[in-house]
């Protein structure tokens, strides 16, 4: 590993203007960046931990909503949203292992846009707002393919807004040695209709299947998805598993998540 | 190179260290614990496991920084005060839960962490909680068992398979 500064501020402001710094990076619960930066995959001169932010912790009921702090552990949100939300609060309490929910946040993971990575699929499958230190952006518009999303240069993502549905479910199936999703699909269903979103899947990041959304929306059963598939063509096909299998999985995924929600 | 102050197993412990050390070296190199082993130092194994603030964490995977002002403790302050093994540690030994014990101090800080939020798990909790956690040596079986014997529960059930 390089070595390079480290600050640590306790508010969104400080850590915006650190961030001003040529080659600074933001550090969340650094389960992420900790391992890229010993591979030397990345070398910034400053890491601005966002740890010490207070404003930035916990999880709160807002009306319909559940807002949850950018900077808010895995487990935190496992244990505090279980109420409010029991599908984000379950799909929270199953990344990767405790250590690693005890220190990896929401907004690393948002942040990271892993094409495997649990969260994702919960802001895309919610319609959840990624609020930062500067805008707000619908999740819809947040996503643009594998480690890509509408952040800008040293922009935080302070706080995350999910509205609160009638039911949801995340299915998981673990590639065992990461511990990572090898496909998982989270299913919602709102007075407004039913989003799925599928993660570990695609060459292009997280996704909405809208089929299975139409198919849902018009009758909340797994029985719905008889017959749709996906093609294979976009998928990731690598040693865990091959583009076919995972097309195939995405199916299995989101029935399991259908049965397990209604 | 910055100044660290932390509470390591009950006692002050400072030192400079640079922005990359990782809690795991300012641990095992600057302090002497060596117990918290480096397994694999891809945030996989779990072996560096110790407690910051009392939540369990792979201290490979922690900056030496982040736990400024912290309360750490490691494998090195589990024993009872006369010495003698705490009630993990002497299950461990009673039901065979290790074989080379590298894993070891990370198995013991993870299983204290886990029955700190629930003292009477069930198998299965055991070993969802141990997933962070690797062994090349027992085929977890009897770390499962030292765990479950650790809260108190019976396992002649379990040794008999
Ligand atoms: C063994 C293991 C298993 C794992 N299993 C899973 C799993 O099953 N599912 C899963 O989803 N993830 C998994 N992860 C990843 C884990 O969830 C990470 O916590 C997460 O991807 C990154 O969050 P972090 O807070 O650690 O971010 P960091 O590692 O600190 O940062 C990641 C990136 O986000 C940026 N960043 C951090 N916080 C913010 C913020 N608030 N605003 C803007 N940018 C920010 C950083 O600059 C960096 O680029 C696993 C990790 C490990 C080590
Ligand atoms: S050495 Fe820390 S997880 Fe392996
Ligand atoms: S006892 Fe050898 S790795 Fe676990």
């Amino acid at each position: 590993m390089y070595n390079f500064d480290f600050v640590k501020p306790a508010t969104v402001d400080e850590a915006v203007k650190a961030l001003g710094d040529e080659d600074a990076q933001a550090l969340g619960g650094g389960q992420t960046l900790i391992p890229t930066l010993k591979q030397r995959l990345a070398s910034p001169s400053k890491l601005v931990s966002l740890t010490g932010i207070s404003d930035m912790q916990g999880v709160t009921k807002d009306g319909d909503s559940v807002v949850i702090g950018g900077g808010t552990t895995h487990r935190v949100v496992a244990e505090d949203a279980a109420d409010a939300y029991p599908g984000l609060a379950g799909l929270a309490g199953r990344i990767g292992d405790p250590a690693v929910r005890n220190r990896g946040t929401i907004g690393g993971s948002l942040a990271n846009n892993d094409p495997s990575a649990c969260y994702p699929a919960a802001a895309l499958g919610s319609g959840a707002t990624i609020v930062t230190n500067t805008r707000e952006i619908a999740a819809d518009d947040y996503f643009q393919g594998m480690f890509t999303t509408a952040l800008e240069e040293g922009e935080i993502i302070t706080q995350v807004r999910f509205p609160i549905p009638k039911v949801s479910h995340y299915s998981k199936i673990a590639q065992p040695a990461s511990r990572f999703p090898l496909v998982a699909v989270f299913v919602a269903q709102y007075a407004g209709g039913v989003r799925v979103a599928v993660t570990g899947a695609s060459n292009n990041g997280v996704f909405r299947w809208s089929e299975a959304e139409a198919a849902l929306s018009q009758n909340f059963a797994a029985d719905a998805l008889e017959g749709l598939t996906l093609p294979a063509d976009d998928m990731i096909g690598d040693l865990h598993g091959t583009a076919a299998y995972r097309a195939h999985l995405v199916g299995v995924m989101t029935r399991r998540a259908v049965t397990a929600a209604s | 190179m910055t100044q660290v102050s932390m509470t390591v197993n009950g006692k002050q412990a400072s030192g400079d260290v640079e922005g990359r050390t990782l809690l795991v070296q300012f641990l095992r190199d600057a302090q002497g614990l060596t117990g918290s082993h480096v397994g694999c130092d891809t945030s996989q194994c779990g072996a560096c496991v110790v407690h910051v603030d009392g939540q369990a964490v792979k201290a490979c995977t922690m900056l030496a920084l982040e736990a400024e002002g912290a309360e750490v403790s490691t494998i090195e302050g589990q024993a009872n005060a006369d010495g003698s093994l705490n009630v993990i540690q002497q299950a461990f030994q009673d039901h065979h839960g290790l074989q080379c014990g590298f894993c070891t101090p990370g198995m013991v800080m993870s299983a204290a962490a886990l029955l700190k939020d629930n003292p009477k798990p069930t198998e299965t909790e055991v070993r969802d909680y141990l997933e962070g956690n690797i062994c090349r040596c027992t085929g977890y079986h009897n770390i499962v068992k030292a765990i479950l014997a650790a809260s108190g529960q019976d396992v002649s059930a379990i040794a008999a398979e």
